[in-house]
């Protein structure tokens, strides 16, 4: 089952040209990772499913219905969460203020948020301190925390281990493993060692593109072709 | 030194400088009632420009909008409330219900007044605007000087007298001391909208979205929430209050000319410079400054009063460049 | 490369219009075409001035006028204080100049690194204040009404610039030989000199720098070019030649007041003539010029025609009164820049060119 199918996406900012035809598909359940170099597109594709690009022509097709072109708050409310590179937190807000506007109604599910606690005891510890005053990872806690809160099909998280202390990043992993049993997550992701750790089916962009598609297991035996698409040495 | 700011900051750091501006003044001034005159008249001064001044502050945050015509809504809410009270100029001698019943009717159509073209304002003049903040500041100042001729078209150049309930003149003397009665009323007023917009912004949830979206409304968006209806919800309310603080301040100069929201509006500029864009507090805060600040200079130097501002603008400018109290970004 | 009809028409009208404002002292013999004429010149002048300032940086100031002011009010006040000498013509015209490029260097140091906007707030209120001064500081301004004061000999009407036999003034084509003459040339000659030189800057290498400012601030400011300090540079020169040109007109005039010099009135033309002409286009600044003096000497005569012919209807009447013309004025403007933000010439010139790019960012770009 495919949850998300982008075709042909192709986006401008300003007069720049940044994706030239982007094409992938997401399958449903489990953890996709769009690896490449900095600057190859991997926000900018995140940002145009979301719609904060407009992206033109293609199509990007979620659990089967057009959303290419449509308000970012609509596409949110098909069931799409977006954890930006920088975080996107309320500063001003308390954790707490930052977590219930995340939820539709306004109230929580209980159990949803004794699953959060679990995850990043942190959170309720901060409780009612205003978001600005939390760490970088207590602050990527937040923002992943919010993502979750309620259920969503599919969650679009960019770079969240940029900067983070190996413990952070290792609770980081266990969220994503925990969070994607029941979901599906987009990661777009630098750190290659934790992209393999978690992700079951990947894709390289370079330049705008989608140069490779495969499974994980497939990609991380191949070296070589790690060496030619990410630089990495082997 | 940085004893002295911590111990400031503990008690309220920038929140203290309208209290510093009374103190410096009691000594310059050397008459305590004078001063006391002087201090309610800048603090109701304060109050009114605050209404004028928070809807302007508030859609800067929330949007990234300026709205240069903004003192439109203050003329029009002036206009509208004193022609009302011309309308009902009986009932203002008809005892105390009546007169009360006239002055609410007049503040009442001020603010509808300021909603409706307010709602018009967003739609048809900032809408196709948004983002482009040339063509913005061009158009709103294009929208203001169509709106200033439409004031000439309809009430003249020359100036209107604006009718007053009886119980809202005269002046309270307590020994020495005299306290105009619509002075303490614009306060009280002014202090029970912002008591009512601390509510909405800290205990609703729209308040909370505004919060949230005047720090990073794409994240807003991105959790579901169409932060143009909000805006347009934001815009109304502020010119709202703009028409109600051009009605009180019609009230509070007794004769107006349409020359009255040109100058309200460098007022206003200055208020949410000096406070910070995006921020109610920081533009009581501007406000209660500027208005303290007109008065005392007022009487202490009078040629200096317009200058004043514009040299205190430029000092905490350069100590602060965002202003006092600018809202998270 | 091949020129579209656009550009060639708008070439030829500049064309056209330099040879009437040369000519206009033969061409049309009355007292008042002459000062349409005069405004007109000092109108490109500082038009062109101001739209070096947004149409080539993308900052939009309202302290154009206050520059225009300190020029006037520099010449008025030495040639009061001084008398009709060149002396106090060059004095004037200097502090003027001085003046300006001070509070020009103050308010763009401070304010022009902080967001657009505030820039714009902040040179309203510096503006308005220094309206207010010079009401107020009427020992030396006159206050509201102005100074009047005599310029040097050579522009007094009684003046004769050549004599024939009998001690009579020379006609030429009909046209006397006198001060007045000399006192349009002379606003002519600078006013033609300075738009030249404006020219000159925006083919050099500034700017192109400007250009390239406007389009993408952050991409300038990271290629190493010192963005606070071109724009700051920008509005200093800007003010300087709105200043000289405030000190020329009030030569011409032989009166400065807060209405011909420093009403925000003035300022809302600067803008209107910008708009209209053209932003980013010397050629727009001309375009501009003439349109709204011609429509400020001549339309409101129709509007009174027009007011008067629907006397009886509510409201319209009002609404076309000749005082009301800004009304008019004012929603022209606005649908200009919705439809037509290029303004005359722009319009003109780009059709079939590139697409006009956003002046600021995207969605997000910060």
């Amino acid at each position: 089952m495919t949850i998300l199918s982008v075709r042909d996406m192709k986006t401008d900012i300003g007069q720049y040209s940044v994706l030239h035809g982007v094409t992938f598909d997401v399958p449903e359940g489990g953890v996709f990772v769009l690896l490449g170099r900095n600057g190859a597109g991997k926000t900018t594709t995140l940002r145009s499913i979301m719609g904060l690009w407009q992206p033109s022509p293609g199509s990007v097709q979620f659990q089967g219905t057009d959303i290419a072109g449509m308000e970012t708050a609509d596409i949110a409310r098909k069931g799409i969460a977006y954890v930006p590179e920088n975080m996107g937190i309320f500063g001003g807000l308390t954790v707490a203020e930052n977590l219930i506007l995340a939820t539709g109604k306004g109230t929580f599910d209980k159990t949803r948020l004794r699953r959060i606690y679990d995850l990043f005891p942190a959170l309720e510890q901060f409780w009612t301190k205003q978001a600005w005053s939390l760490s970088g990872g207590q602050k990527q806690m937040l923002s992943v925390a919010r993502a979750i809160i309620e259920p969503r099909a599919l969650i679009l998280i960019d770079e969240p281990t940029k900067g983070l202390a190996p413990s952070i990043v290792a609770a980081m992993a266990d969220a994503f493993r925990e969070t994607a049993k029941d979901t599906t997550i987009l990661l777009v992701e630098q750190n290659f060692n934790f992209a393999r750790a978690l992700g079951r089916d990947m894709a390289v962009i370079d330049d705008g593109r989608v140069v490779h598609q495969a499974s994980m297991a497939e990609f991380a035996a191949d070296t070589d072709l790690q060496g030619r698409l990410l630089g990495l040495s082997a | 030194m940085d004893k002295l700011t911590d111990t400031l900051g503990r008690y309220g750091g920038v929140n203290l400088l309208p209290l510093a501006l009374a103190g410096v003044a009691f000594f310059l001034i050397g008459a305590p009632s004078s001063w006391v005159t002087l201090t309610v008249a800048g603090l109701s001064m304060g109050m009114m420009v605050f209404l004028m001044a928070s809807g302007l502050s508030l859609v800067f945050g929330l949007m990234d909008v300026l709205n240069f015509g903004h003192s439109a809504f203050v003329s029009f809410g002036a206009f509208v409330a004193a022609s009302v009270l011309a309308l009902l100029g009986g009932w203002l001698d008809g005892g105390p219900l009546l007169a009360s019943a006239a002055l609410a009717l007049a503040l009442i159509a001020a603010i509808a007044f300021g909603l409706a073209a307010g709602l018009f304002f967003e739609t048809v003049i900032i809408r196709p605007v948004y983002r482009d903040h040339l063509r913005q500041i061009l158009i709103t100042m294009g929208a203001l000087i169509v709106s200033e001729q439409i004031i000439l078209a309809i009430w003249g150049g020359t100036p209107i007298t604006v009718l007053r309930p009886p119980f809202l003149e005269g002046a309270w003397i307590i020994g020495d001391v005299s306290i105009e009665i619509y002075r303490l009323f614009a306060f009280v007023l002014g202090a029970a909208v912002f008591a009512g917009l601390m509510v909405l912004l800290n205990k609703t949830r729209i308040g909370l979205l505004i919060r949230a979206g005047v720090e990073n409304r794409e994240m807003v968006e991105a959790l579901g929430f169409k932060i143009n209806r909000l805006f347009i919800g934001v815009f109304m309310l502020g010119s709202a209050l703009a028409a109600l603080g051009g009605a009180m301040w019609a009230g509070y100069e007794t004769l107006i000319t349409p020359a009255l929201g040109g100058e309200m509006m460098i007022v206003v500029f200055i208020v949410v410079i000096i406070g910070g864009l995006g921020s109610i507090e920081g533009t009581l805060l501007g406000a209660l400054i500027v208005g303290l600040t007109a008065n005392y200079i007022g009487y202490l130097a009078p040629k200096l009063a317009l200058a004043s501002n514009m040299i205190l603008m430029m000092a905490i400018l350069m100590w602060r460049p965002s202003g006092l109290r600018p809202a998270v970004k | 490369m091949k020129q579209s009809i656009g550009s060639l028409t708008v070439k030829s009208a500049m064309l056209v219009i330099a040879a009437l404002l040369l000519f206009a002292p033969f061409l049309f013999q009355d007292i008042r075409a002459l000062e349409v004429a005069a405004r007109i010149c000092i109108f490109i002048v500082l038009v062109a001035s101001y739209d070096l300032l947004i149409g080539y940086t993308g900052i939009v100031s309202f302290a154009h006028t206050m520059f225009f002011g300190f020029g006037a009010y520099g010449s008025a006040i030495a040639l009061k204080q001084m008398g009709p000498g060149w002396d106090a013509v060059a004095l004037g015209t200097v502090a003027g100049v001085v003046v300006s490029l001070v509070i020009a260097a103050a308010i763009g140091l401070i304010s022009l690194r902080v967001k657009a906007i505030f820039f714009a707030m902040i040179t309203l209120a510096a503006a308005s204040v220094v309206l207010v001064l010079a009401s107020q500081l009427s020992q030396i301004t006159g206050g509201e009404d102005g100074i009047t004061y005599r310029t040097p000999d050579l522009f007094k009407t009684a003046t004769k610039l050549a004599v024939d036999e009998d001690g009579k003034v020379v006609r030429w084509f009909g046209v006397k030989l006198n001060g007045k003459l000399a006192a349009y040339y002379f606003v002519f000659a600078t006013s033609l000199v300075l738009f030249l030189a404006m020219l000159r800057i925006t083919v050099s290498p500034l700017g192109t720098v400007l250009k390239a400012i406007r389009e993408n601030e952050a991409r300038a400011e990271a290629i190493g070019y010192r963005v606070v300090a071109y724009r700051t540079f920008v509005f200093c020169l800007s003010a300087v030649v709105a200043s000289i040109a405030g000190s020329v007109y009030a030569i011409w005039l032989k009166y400065t007041g807060p209405d011909t010099a420093l009403s925000f009135a003035i300022m809302i033309d600067i803008l209107l003539m910008v708009v209209i002409g053209g932003m980013g286009t010397m050629w727009g600044a001309v375009i501009g010029a003439v349109l709204m003096v011609m429509a400020q000497y001549y339309l409101r005569d129709l509007m009174g025609a027009a007011s008067e012919a629907v006397a009886g209807i509510p409201l319209l009447p009002e609404l076309l009164a000749p005082d009301r013309w800004l009304f008019w004025l004012g929603i022209i403007f606005i649908l200009l820049v919705y439809f037509f933000p290029k303004g005359i010439v722009g319009t003109l010139t780009a059709k079939g060119a590139r697409p006009p790019e956003p002046l600021e960012g995207p969605v997000g770009v910060k």
